[in-house]
């Protein structure tokens, strides 16, 4: 294993499964209907324009850019709302860990509030909290991040509909065919059954990956909950001899 | 029954909604202080090697409508057609070439624009040169899963008849949708989502 994981991964991915993902033309979700191709996708194969992809070293973060509790707060202030630590582990479908990836988060207020120009809902903006953090997994994957717990918050999709609570992720692995954003929801909201762009997802199993349960092994005590939320990018065979089985 | 196969599946997608730009490019966001610099905001540096140009361009709807909200990545090869990343495995790319570049659409009119230089060709699985080409990657609120399509070269007339993914393609009338035109300002690649002259994408 050691000796593998030295070598810069060059194999071709597997075929994306396109069960877990949402169709494009979902038109419970009223925004893809002008936004979706209407042909159907060129399979392309993967080749060496998405077997690489853009790596980041860790020496592009600053020491708070895992705290959205205080990355944007005046000096000694603090974002209001619930304290918790989201982590959890990068791996690929083959199990294994995708180190030095690049994981990107937003998200509203615990009020419900995106600090965003387009945004109009009437719940306040938090002057001390701004929406954004990036963290960088280590070695086996991991990754953890400090924030407040978001609210929830009504949209115009339907005239009463409102979103659950949730993070925004952006994910890069080590190829950009593994490039990846999803919403991660919390255990026990009683919206994400209700929500269209959550049932933009046909899978039920696949929905449930993506509701981080509270993990009290991890809260702080008198500090911040915790909630884990393992990600799963595709995988990549591994060996020059599975990649010359695929003519690569 | 048979042995039960213990890969795991990969995490859904979802839309990257319209607030994407509060995490990916906070500073275009007006969140300002949290990062130095929005990443991705160049794709090359001073004293890159090969042809620079400037491409530029719109993300439209169904009805013709330019998307104000939407968010593209690119990522490409460099003059020599080697990858900066490290699964880059024939030699090490130019350095002042990252490859990859972030560009939020204007929010006033949708359009978009980014400097880098034209990439060298890069070898296709069957050995074979693919034709120069820049990979886009396109996200924004009514997309469900990111959009991944390819910008290739007017001026690269022989390399693109040649090109292996080009040339089997079947309905080529659609081919053209994936090339960007040369203008007073540089490349043109206007994207349509659907639609007439619908842009081809690709399951990679």
């Amino acid at each position: 294993m050691a000796a593998d994981d030295s070598r810069p991964e060059s194999g071709a991915f597997f075929a994306r499964d396109s069960t877990v993902h949402p169709p494009a033309l979902t038109p419970s979700y009223k925004t893809s209907v002008a936004r979706s191709p209407k042909h159907a996708k060129l399979s392309l194969g993967t080749t060496l324009s998405e077997m690489t992809g853009p790596v980041f070293g860790h020496d592009l973060l600053g020491d708070l850019d895992n705290d959205l509790i205080l990355n944007f707060a005046a000096p000694g202030e603090s974002a209001i709302g619930p304290r918790i630590v989201v982590h959890g582990r990068l791996l690929d479908e083959r199990r294994r860990p995708v180190p030095g990836a690049l994981i990107e988060v937003w998200q509203a207020n615990a009020g419900g509030r995106y600090r965003h120009r387009k945004e109009s809902y009437l719940a306040p903006l938090d002057p001390n909290f701004g929406g954004c953090g990036r963290v960088i997994t280590d070695d086996e994957g991991h990754y953890c991040f400090r924030t407040i717990q978001p609210g929830p918050y009504p949209w115009p999709n339907g005239p009463n509909e409102w979103r659950p609570a949730h993070i925004h992720f952006s994910i890069f692995g080590h190829g950009f065919a593994q490039r990846l954003i999803t919403q991660m929801y919390f255990e026990g909201d009683p919206l994400i059954p209700r929500c269209p762009i959550v049932r933009t997802i046909p899978d039920e199993a696949a929905i449930r990956r993506l509701i981080a349960p509270l993990d009290m092994n991890h809260t702080i005590p008198m500090d911040a909950r915790a909630y884990k939320f393992d990600i799963v990018l595709r995988g990549r065979r591994s060996t020059l001899f599975e990649n010359r089985l695929e003519g690569n | 029954m048979v042995q039960r196969l213990d890969d795991l599946k990969e995490t859904s997608s979802q839309t990257a909604g319209p607030y994407v730009h509060i995490g990916l490019t906070p500073n275009f966001a007006g969140i300002s202080g949290v990062y130095a610099e929005d990443l991705g905001k160049r794709v090359i540096e001073d004293g890159v090697k090969g042809e620079r140009i400037v491409v530029s361009g719109k993300v439209m709807d169904g009805t013709g409508t330019p998307l104000k909200d939407a968010l593209i990545e690119i990522w490409q090869a460099d003059a020599d057609g080697l990858y900066n990343s490290p699964s880059e495995t024939r030699g090490r790319a130019d350095p002042k070439c990252s490859g990859w570049g972030r560009i939020p659409v204007d929010m006033a009119d949708g359009s978009f624009s980014f400097e880098t230089i034209k990439p060298g060709r890069v070898p296709h699985p069957t050995g074979k040169d693919q034709a120069p080409h820049i990979t886009f990657w396109i996200v924004a609120r009514g997309i469900n899963i990111g959009l991944q399509t390819r910008m290739y070269f007017s001026d690269e007339e022989a390399a693109n008849k040649e090109d292996p993914i080009l040339s089997r393609i079947e309905h080529q009338n659609r081919v053209p949708t994936l090339i960007a035109e040369q203008d007073r300002a540089g490349y043109r690649f206007d994207i349509r989502i659907q639609g007439h002259k619908e842009t081809i994408f690709f399951d990679i």
